[in-house]
C-alpha cells in the first residue's frame, strides 16, 4: 500500500505519522501543498497534524483551499482512503470532506495527554485490527478539538454508524470524565458515507511502541497494512 | 551629516542606559560625537544583556572544556560530541523581563529565541525545557502571569513542533514584581555539520532571512537591563510578538541552505537585532561589514535607520553566503515563503559601516563595538553565614503524615500536570521519560541512543550561602540524570540576578558563580552556553539569586532508564548516601513549621560523585526499578513521589540510631538516591554498593496502597495523590471562578 502524506507549511507530525505507516508496511511519500497531482498509484492520502499555516484563520481553512486538497477530493470521490489526524481532521472538514467542525476545546486550553477511546467499529480499512468496542490508548495534542455539528448532522452520523472512536476512560466508559475537549457525543473521529474518509483528533502515531507509552495506536497502521494487502 | 537627527545631549545619552563614564569611551573610541543611530548601536552593543560588562570577568572562572565539548560559551548555543558522527546543542536564555510586562508573548518570544540559537547552528531542535519562577500564589498577579506563561511556552513550542519535556515550576513573594522565564532547546546535528557565526571572505553576500523588520522590540535588550519601577507596564511596546509558524518556516528553509552548502556563516537575530547578528559575524571573522537598509524587507513604511538597527522583531536571520549558491538559497526560501534579501557584504575595513537613502548613517570600528565594551570588577560582599539547625531542636508542629500530606500539596511540591499538559510534550514519538520524574529522556531517531535533560536550582540555598547554593544547583541536575541512567556530559546555565551595582548582589553573583564551577569541575560537568540576566528587581527588592542550570546527559540505551515510580509490590527501598538529617533551610522548615533559616546543606562533591557513578552503574546493569533522587522535602517527600504515579504502597522501617526522626524523614542532606529493586537482586546490589564504598541502608519494601512511615500513621496513596494533583487546578480555577 503506497501512502502520500501531505505537506502543509506549518504541519509538524508528518514525519511521526511516515514512521508508524512505515513500521506497518506501508510506503510513505511526503507530498508539498502547491502540488496539483497525487503520486501515480497513491492508496491512501494522509493528512498530518500540526499547525498548518500557523491556525491564524479558522483551523485548516486555509489548508483546506490548497491547489493539492482537489486531487484529495477527486481521489475521495473515487473511494480512495483519505485519512486526517488532527489539523488534518480541521482540514478535511473545512475541504468539505467531512462534515462538522471542530471548536476550541471545553476548557479553552491546549491538552496534551494520553487518551482511551472506544473503537466503535471494527470492520473498516483503519480498524480491522482491533476488536468489538476495544479501549485504546492513544494520545491528544490541541487546542481545538471539540467536535460539534448540527443536530441533524449528529443523528446521520450516528445513524449510519459513523462514529470511528469514541472518547473514554481507563475502564471504558463513555460520556462524563473520559471526554477532553467537550466533542459532541464524545465524537474523537468520523468515517464519510462510504467509510473510506477518517477524520479524527487523536495520534494513533505517538503510540507504536511500548517503550513510549504504549503500542494501542499500531493497530490503525496494521489495519491499513493488511487491508493494502487484501486489496492487492 | 544627518539633517533632522536629535543632537546627542547628556539626557539622550542616559535614555539609551549610558553612563556618563561610558559615553566617554565612546568619544574617545570614534574621536567625534556619534550620530543617534551610532548611539543606538553602542547602547544595544554595551548594555548588560549584550556585553556581560558586570558578569564577564567572573565567567573566565568557570570550566567549560572536556575533551566531548565541540563548542563552549560564545556562540550561538554549546555543542557537544554524544558519539556515533553525532552532536548535541543547547542553551538556555531567560526573557524575565518581556514575561513579565506581557507573559503570553514574552514567554513565546523567549521560547523561539532559544529554539533560533539551536537550529542556527545546524541543528534540528528535539527538545525544551524550562524554568519558571513566580511570586508569591496570593499576590494578585500570579494566576495572570503563570496562565499566560505557560500558555505562551506551549503556543510558541507546540506549533513549531518540538516536545516541551522538563521544566521546573516554583513560587515565592520574591519575584512578585520579576517572574522568571527561562527557556532551554536542545537539538541535534552531525558533529561535522556545525554551522558558526564567524564570516569569511571578502565581498561575500549578507543576506537577511525571515520575517520582516517592524518597530517592534526596539531597546528591549536595554529594556532587559534596567530594573522594573511603577511604570514597567508602559513599556509593553518593547515586547515583541511571537510568530511560531514563521519560525517553523525559519527552521525548514534554513536547514535546507545548509544542507545544500550555501551557508559561510549565520547568526540569528535576537536581542539587538540586525546590530548584534551583523557586528558578531564581522567581528568573530576579522572583517568589516557594510550594510545597505534600503534593501531590507520593512513591515512599515517611513522606519529610520536608527528603528532598522534595534528592531527585535523575531524570525529573522543573518547569513553570509555563498556568492555560487545564491540563487540556490533564495529558490529554497521562495519556496517557503520567506523574505530574502541580500543587504550587505563583508568587507576589509574592519569598520561597521550602515547606509540609508544614501547617507551613511554609521560607520564604526567593528572590532572595539564587541571588544572595548566596558568590563566592571564590581565591588562585592559575602552574603554572612548562617547558623547550622540542630535537627534535635526543631519542634514538629504536626504528626509526621499530615507534614508530609501539606508538603504534597503545597505549591511549589506539588504536581506540575496542569502545566505540562499544555505542552505538547508527545510530538516526535521519542519522550521515554514524560515530565514530573526526575529528569526527561528522549530517544534520538529510532534509538537506543538517547539524551535525559533536566532544569534546577535551589534558589532558597542560593540566597542563604551562594557558593554552596551554587553547588548544589550543579550537583542536583548531575544528581537528576544520574537518577535516570543517564551519563550528565555538560550544562547550561542561566544566572538570574538582583542589580549587581549592589554589593551585596553581586556578592550573591560571585560566589553562586564560584560554587557553579567548583561543583562542575569535580563533577565533570562542563559549562557550554549559557546567558545572564541581572537587574531582576523591582523597586529596589531584589529576587532570590536564580543561577538555573540546565542539565544534559546521554544514555547508551534509552531502555534500561529508569523512572521515579515504584511499580510492582515487593521490592526492596534502599536509601544511597549518607543521612544527617540536614534540616537548615529545608522546605519542611519553611511550609511546615513557618521559618524559613539556618545554612542551607553542604554538597561534598566527592560524594556526590561516588554515589551518583554507584547508583548509574546499577541502573545500566539493569538491576534498578527505580529511581528518585532525594532534593527538596528529603526522604518523605521522595517516597511519596515514588509511591503515586502507580498508586504502589510502601511500608519504611526505623531509623538507625542518632539521627532525629524529623531530621531522617525530612532533612535535606545533598548526594543521595532512593532506588527500589527486585528482592532478588539485593544481594547483587548491595555488593556493588560496598565495592563502590557508598554508604546505604535498606529502609524497607513496597506492599499495599498506604505509605507507611515511622512515627506517622500511615497514608493512603490514592488521597495524597488526590491533594497532590488538586492543588494547581483549584489554585487557576479559583481565579476564573
Amino acid at each position: 500500500m503506497k501512502a502520500a502524506v501531505l505537506l502543509f507549511p506549518g504541519i509538524n507530525r508528518e514525519n511521526d505519522v511516515a514512521r508508524a505507516l512505515a513500521q506497518s508496511g506501508v510506503k510513505p511519500t511526503i507530498v508539498w501543498h502547491a502540488e496539483h497531482d497525487l503520486p501515480q498509484g497513491t492508496d491512501l492520502v494522509v493528512v498530518p497534524g500540526g499547525f498548518s499555516y500557523g491556525d491564524y484563520l479558522r483551523c485548516g481553512a486555509i489548508a483546506g483551499r490548497a491547489n493539492i486538497m482537489d486531487a484529495v477530493r477527486a481521489h475521495a470521490a473515487r473511494g480512495g482512503l483519505v485519512l486526517g489526524i488532527c489539523n488534518g481532521f480541521q482540514i478535511l472538514c473545512e475541504s468539505g470532506l467531512l462534515p462538522g467542525v471542530l471548536m476550541r476545546n471545553r476548557d479553552l486550553k491546549f491538552i496534551c495527554k494520553e487518551q482511551h477511546l472506544r473503537v466503535e467499529r471494527h470492520d473498516t480499512a483503519y480498524t480491522n485490527a482491533y476488536g468489538h468496542h476495544q479501549i485504546i490508548k492513544v494520545c491528544i495534542a490541541h487546542g481545538e478539538g471539540n467536535y460539534v455539528a448540527d443536530s441533524a448532522t449528529i443523528q446521520t452520523l450516528e445513524g449510519e454508524g459513523r462514529v470511528a472512536f469514541r472518547y473514554c476512560d481507563a475502564a471504558g466508559h463513555v460520556g462524563g470524565k473520559g471526554n477532553p475537549n467537550g466533542s459532541m457525543n464524545d465524537i474523537a473521529g468520523i468515517y464519510s458515507e462510504k467509510l473510506n474518509v477518517l477524520g479524527m483528533m487523536p495520534h494513533p502515531e505517538n503510540l507504536i511502541d511500548s517503550l513510549i507509552g504504549g503500542i494501542d495506536g499500531r493497530g490503525m497502521f496494521d489495519s491499513l497494512g493488511a487491508f493494502g494487502k487484501r486489496a492487492a | 551629516m544627518h539633517r533632522n537627527e536629535p543632537e546627542i545631549t547628556p539626557a539622550l545619552v542616559a535614555e539609551h542606559g549610558l553612563k556618563p563614564d561610558e559615553y566617554e569611551r565612546i568619544l574617545a573610541l570614534i574621536g567625534r560625537t556619534p550620530s543617534i543611530t551610532e548611539l543606538g548601536i553602542f547602547s544595544a552593543m554595551w548594555n548588560e544583556h549584550c556585553s556581560y560588562k558586570s558578569s564577564r570577568l567572573h565567567l573566565r572562572s568557570l570550566p567549560t572544556k572536556a575533551p566531548w565539548v565541540i563548542q563552549g560559551p560564545g556562540e550561538n548555543a554549546g555543542v557537544i560530541d554524544i558519539g556515533d558522527g553525532d552532536a548535541c546543542i543547547f542553551k538556555m536564555e531567560s526573557h524575565n523581563h518581556p514575561s513579565f510586562i506581557e507573559p503570553y508573548q514574552g514567554a513565546a518570544t523567549g521560547v523561539g529565541g532559544i529554539l533560533r540559537d539551536v537550529f542556527t547552528m545546524g541543528a534540528r531542535p528535539v527538545a525544551c525545557l524550562n524554568l519558571l519562577r513566580f511570586g508569591s500564589p496570593d499576590h494578585p498577579k500570579t494566576r495572570h502571569l503563570l496562565e499566560g506563561v505557560v500558555a505562551g511556552i506551549g503556543g510558541y513550542g507546540n506549533s513549531f513542533g518540538v516536545p516541551t519535556v522538563g521544566g521546573s515550576v516554583n513560587f515565592d513573594t520574591r519575584y512578585d514584581g520579576n517572574i522568571l522565564v527561562n527557556a532551554m532547546a536542545v537539538g541535534i546535528a552531525k558533529a561535522n555539520e556545525i554551522f558558526y557565526a564567524k564570516a569569511t571572505g571578502v565581498g561575500r553576500p549578507i543576506v537577511y532571512l525571515g520575517s520582516k523588520t517592524g518597530r517592534d522590540g526596539i531597546h528591549g535588550a536595554t529594556m532587559a537591563s534596567a530594573e522594573f519601577d511603577d511604570k514597567s507596564d508602559e513599556k509593553r511596546p518593547t515586547v515583541q510578538v511571537g510568530d511560531p509558524f514563521s519560525e517553523k518556516l525559519l527552521l525548514e528553509a534554513t536547514l535546507e541552505i545548509m544542507a545544500k552548502g550555501c551557508v559561510i556563516a549565520i547568526q540569528d537575530m535576537g536581542a539587538a537585532g540586525l546590530t548584534s547578528s551583523a557586528v558578531e559575524m564581522g567581528a568573530k571573522g576579522d572583517l568589516g561589514i557594510e550594510l545597505d537598509l534600503d534593501k531590507v524587507p520593512c513591515r512599515e513604511e517611513g522606519m529610520t535607520a536608527y528603528e532598522m538597527m534595534l528592531s527585535e522583531s523575531q524570525e529573522r536571520m543573518l547569513m553570509v553566503l555563498d556568492p555560487a549558491k545564491e540563487e540556490e538559497a533564495e529558490a529554497i526560501f521562495r519556496k517557503w515563503g520567506l523574505d530574502f534579501a541580500v543587504i550587505g557584504k563583508t568587507t576589509d575595513t574592519l569598520r561597521f559601516v550602515i547606509k540609508h537613502q544614501g547617507e551613511v548613517k554609521a560607520d564604526l570600528p567593528i572590532k572595539e563595538l564587541g571588544d572595548q565594551a566596558p568590563l566592571y570588577d564590581r565591588p562585592h560582599v559575602e552574603t554572612p553565614k548562617q547558623p547550622v539547625i540542630d535537627a534535635d531542636k526543631v519542634n514538629a508542629p504536626l504528626p509526621h503524615d499530615q507534614a508530609l500530606l501539606k508538603l504534597v500539596a503545597s505549591p511549589d511540591q506539588c504536581s506540575k500536570r496542569w502545566v505540562w499538559e499544555q505542552y505538547d510534550h508527545l510530538i516526535l514519538g521519542n519522550t521515554v521519560q514524560q515530565p514530573g520524574g526526575d529528569a526527561a529522556v528522549i530517544r534520538l531517531g529510532d534509538g537506543p541512543k538517547g539524551l535525559a535533560l533536566c532544569t534546577d536550582v535551589t534558589q532558597r540555598y542560593c540566597e542563604a550561602d551562594p557558593f554552596e547554593g551554587g553547588k548544589q544547583a550543579v550537583a542536583e541536575a548531575w544528581r537528576n540524570l544520574t537518577a535516570t541512567g543517564a551519563l550528565p556530559r555538560a550544562l547550561t546555565d542561566n544566572l538570574n540576578f538582583g542589580n549587581p551595582e549592589r554589593p551585596e548582589i553581586m556578592g550573591q553573583f560571585v560566589h553562586c558563580v564560584r560554587g557553579i564551577g567548583e561543583a562542575a569541575r569535580a563533577l565533570d560537568f562542563p559549562i557550554v552556553s549559557g546567558n545572564v540576566s541581572l537587574y531582576n528587581e523591582t523597586q529596589g527588592r531584589g529576587i532570590l539569586p536564580t543561577p538555573s542550570i540546565g542539565g544534559v546527559g546521554v544514555v547508551a540505551d534509552v531502555t534500561k532508564t529508569v523512572g521515579i515510580g515504584f511499580r510492582s509490590i515487593g521490592e526492596t527501598i534502599l536509601l544511597i548516601g549518607e543521612t544527617k538529617g540536614w534540616l537548615g533551610q529545608s522546605i519542611y522548615l519553611r511550609d511546615v513549621c513557618g521559618h524559613a533559616e539556618g545554612a542551607p546543606p553542604p554538597v561534598d562533591l566527592a560524594a556526590e560523585r561516588r554515589n551518583g557513578d554507584a547508583v548509574r552503574a546499577l541502573i545500566g546493569k539493569g538491576l534498578v526499578a527505580a529511581c528518585h533522587d532525594l532534593s527538596d522535602g528529603g526522604l518523605a517527600l521522595g517516597l511519596a513521589e515514588m509511591t503515586m504515579p502507580y498508586g504502589i504502597g510502601a511500608t519504611i522501617a526505623d531509623p538507625a540510631e542518632g539521627v532525629s526522626l524529623t531530621g531522617w524523614l525530612f532533612g535535606e542532606d545533598q548526594g543521595r538516591y532512593l532506588l527500589a529493586c527486585q528482592t532478588p537482586d539485593l544481594e547483587d546490589v548491595e555488593a556493588n554498593l560496598r565495592a563502590a564504598g557508598v554508604p546505604f541502608a535498606v529502609i524497607g519494601r513496597t506492599e499495599g496502597n498506604m505509605l507507611a512511615l515511622p512515627g506517622a500513621a500511615p497514608i493512603s496513596v490514592r488521597a495524597m495523590a488526590r491533594a497532590h494533583e488538586a492543588w494547581l487546578p483549584d489554585y487557576v480555577a479559583k481565579a476564573e471562578a
